[in-house]
Order: structure tokens, then sequence, then C-alpha cells
């Protein structure tokens, strides 16, 4: 299933669902849970974090690896310290709404989907503004590693 | 009616002009549960209190709550009585704040606090990270403080608070830019790693020394003691005793911090932040900038 361009990929939609459906109280808690829940590096990227690379754009240390497969799967990576729950919550939103689908499932995801979880409220445009730079540098990836 | 707290008597806040203005990890552990006493926790990150906090403290957000929703201003006076009422701080309540990063937001917290006058504020020397360093205990509840009544006091905007005017009115007199040397210098239009929040025209204001706010924190986010920060602000960036002073940064935060330490633990009289800071200056048609190293 693949969703157009402009609108977002339907597991992205319903993670957008969930914070939208939630008092703004509870979508902080939520994001938290995103915090969470994001995976701890594999050893290829924890031993060599200079694979990785960093995202100037988040207010809190960043750094995030992609690798596409030769089907086209996307594979995403994030490293953010604990004490940075918001960047690390961001992170968490995408690689729960983006590991694992084709590269133009990624690639169409749309530039200002930050603003469909109803965090703009809660959290400062300027961290909002991180997620959708860690979502360009994916992108960026992806299309460099098909090409 | 409460009983109002003692002062922290620790050795090193007795230098500091105004010692009841601080109080160590120890000073707060042994209170925690003293009626009277409200502890905030004011972060840069907004997600971090949910991620553990001093038991009982409540949230203050700079963002969401200290900001007019619209108007680049603070809450009023009925709007600040609001936001305290509902996290049960009385006025007669000493309140106590801290936060991540050297105490940035808690300091900025505790100015904005200090604009509506609240009578007894204090910051944690060292804030979050030292708390924890200690291995001292988080929780994550939400804490159930029962609503108070705050009476509605009309924001001060004269004693601590300088506008764009005011500060135009100023030059020649005493500035502290507290950014970093590249914002300072004009090399950089941002605080490193928060590009997009940043103004049209870099540099600084003319006449303004330079000393980046966090050099008044040690390596274990507490204060420096009162002779490194004499060291610092007086031998070394040449403020007098009397001096009436405006610092300044992006948009007031980090240069709360600066105002903290001199006009609390330093004794300056009369320190005013201009929070318009650089967001407002470096932005404002004919505000006279300087570029470069020299003030």
């Amino acid at each position: 299933m693949t969703a157009g361009a402009g609108t977002l990929h339907p597991r992205l939609q319903e993670i957008a669902e969930d914070f939208g459906a939630v008092p703004d109280k509870e979508r902080l808690q939520l994001l938290l849970e995103f915090s969470d829940e994001l995976p701890p590096l594999p050893a290829r990227y924890a031993e060599h974090q200079d694979l990785l690379e960093q995202v100037p754009e988040c207010q809190s240390p960043l750094f995030l690896a992609v690798e596409v497969d030769g089907d086209g799967t996307v594979h995403l990576f994030f490293d953010a310290p604990r004490e940075a729950p918001t960047t690390r919550g961001f992170a968490g939103i995408l690689y729960a709404g983006l590991d694992g689908l084709g590269a133009e499932e990624v690639l169409n995801t749309p530039a200002e989907f930050s603003s469909q979880f109803g965090l703009q409220d809660l959290v400062s445009p300027l961290r909002l503004r991180g997620m959708a730079a860690m979502l360009a540098r994916i992108k960026r990836h992806v299309r460099e590693q098909r090409a | 009616m409460t009983v109002a707290l003692p002062y922290d008597s620790a050795p090193k806040f007795q230098d500091y002009a105004r010692p009841e203005m601080l109080v160590t990890t120890e000073w707060l552990a042994e209170h925690l549960e003293d009626p009277g006493l409200v502890v905030a926790e004011s972060d840069e990150d907004v997600l971090l209190y949910e991620t553990g906090h001093i038991p009982g403290a409540v949230k203050l957000d700079w963002h969401t709550e200290l900001n007019d929703p619209v108007t680049r201003d603070y809450v009023d006076g009925a709007g600040f009585a609001r936001l305290m009422s509902e996290k049960g701080i009385t006025r007669d309540a000493t309140l106590v704040l801290y936060g991540d990063r050297n105490n940035w937001w808690a300091a900025y917290a505790l100015w904005v606090c200090a604009l509506f006058g609240h009578p007894d504020l204090r910051l944690l020397d060292g804030g979050r990270t030292k708390w924890i360093a200690e291995g001292r205990p988080l929780d994550t509840g939400a804490p159930q403080r029962p609503r108070a009544d705050y009476p509605v006091i009309e924001r001060d905007d004269t004693r601590f608070r300088a506008f764009r005017e005011q500060v135009l009115a100023h030059l020649g007199q005493p500035l502290i830019d507290v950014r970093s040397p590249g914002e300072y210098t004009g090399e950089l239009l941002h605080m490193p790693d928060y590009p997009q929040e940043g103004a049209l025209r870099g540099g600084h204001i003319p006449g303004a020394k330079s000393v980046p706010w966090s050099r008044a924190a040690a390596d274990d986010a507490t204060f420096r003691t009162r002779n490194e920060l004499a060291a610092i602000y007086q031998a070394e960036a040449g403020l007098r005793p009397d001096d009436d002073v405006v610092v300044y940064c992006r948009i007031g935060e980090r240069s709360s911090h600066t105002w903290f330490v001199l006009h609390h633990l330093l004794g300056y009289p009369r320190v005013r932040n201009y929070d318009g800071s650089w967001t407002e200056w470096g932005n404002s048609v004919r505000a006279p900038i300087r570029r470069g190293e020299n003030p």
C-alpha cells in the first residue's frame, strides 16, 4: 500500500490520530512513550558513532543513520540522550512511523508532517522544526542510496 | 497562613549579596515535606519533568505558561494569579525553582516571578543536574496540591525589565551580552545548534561586553563562588559596584541567569533584563549594531 505524495503513510497517520485523540497533557505523555520506545543502536553503530550523522537543527544532540535494502526497504537508526526526551520522542515517532517502509513511501512523507501531531502549542516551534529536519535528512539519505 | 521557611546557612552562600536566594540540595531534601514550601521545575526540554522530578515538585513551563499566547509578552497579573492558583502556590509560599542546563530556564522562571514580586523566591544551587548526580529521589507522579487563591498582582516592568527604547537611552552605560562568542561578533545569527531562531542582522549592541552566561556556573551546575564571579564580572568585564546594568541574550532567558548573578549574588542594585534581546534588536530598523570582538 503506497500513500500518495502529500498525505501521511497510514502508519504515520495512525500515530497522528492517536495524538489527536487525547487531551494536551496526555499528548506529552504519549510523546514520552515514543521516547522510551526508541530502540538502542545496534552494535555496528553503537561502536562506530562516526557512521551516524548529526542533525544540528535539533536543540539537543541527535544522530541518525539510514539504510536502504536491495529491495528498497528503509531502516532507520537514531541516537539521542535520555536527558533529551522531546528530541528522542520525535525520533521515536519517525521510527515507529517510517522504519521498514519502502523508499517511495518514505520520500512521499510531506515535509510539513510535524504539524499533524497537535504538539504546536505544547512544544516550541523551534523543536518541531528539528523533527522536520530529521525527516529532510532521512529523505536525502534514501535518495542518495537509491541512486 | 504558613510559617516562613528558614534560610539555608550553607557557608558558600554567606559570601553572596543575598544568601537567602539560594538553597542547597541538602537543605531541600531536609525541607521537602515542610508546609509552605513549593518546588517548581522549569526546563529547556518540555518532557524532562515527566521523566522524573523532585518528589512533589510542580512543573512550570516557560513556553506554554509564562508567555502570553498571542502578544510577545509575559502573562499579565490575572494570568499569573490563575497560573499560580492552579499550581497550588500561595503568595506566602517559599517557591524554590530548579531546572536542567545550569538552571538556565529556572532562572528565567524566577525572573518572571520576580516581575510579579513573589516575596520568597529561591533557586536550587546546582539544579536538576546536582540533585540527580547525588542520587536523590525522583518521582514521576503528578503532585496533588490543593488549588490556591493567588491574588492578582500587576506585573512591575520597571525594576528588573528593560525595553528597546530604554536600552537605546542606556547606550554608553554598562551592558552585558551573555550570548556565545560567535553570536556576539556577528558571525552567527543564532545560537549554536538553534539555527532558526535568528535575526536579520548579526553583532551586538554598541558598548556591550561579552560574558557568556554559563561562565557563572561551575562544572557541577552550581554557581561559582562570589570571588570567582567578581573576577569575571568586575576584574574582567570591568563592572563597578554601583553600575546600572542591562543584560541581554536572544530572547531574555540566558540573560535571566546573568541577571540573577549580578543582582542577587553580586549585589548590583540596578540590573535589568532586556528580554526583547537580539531577536528584537537584530531585526529592528536603524538599531545601532557593532560587529566583531570589540564592544
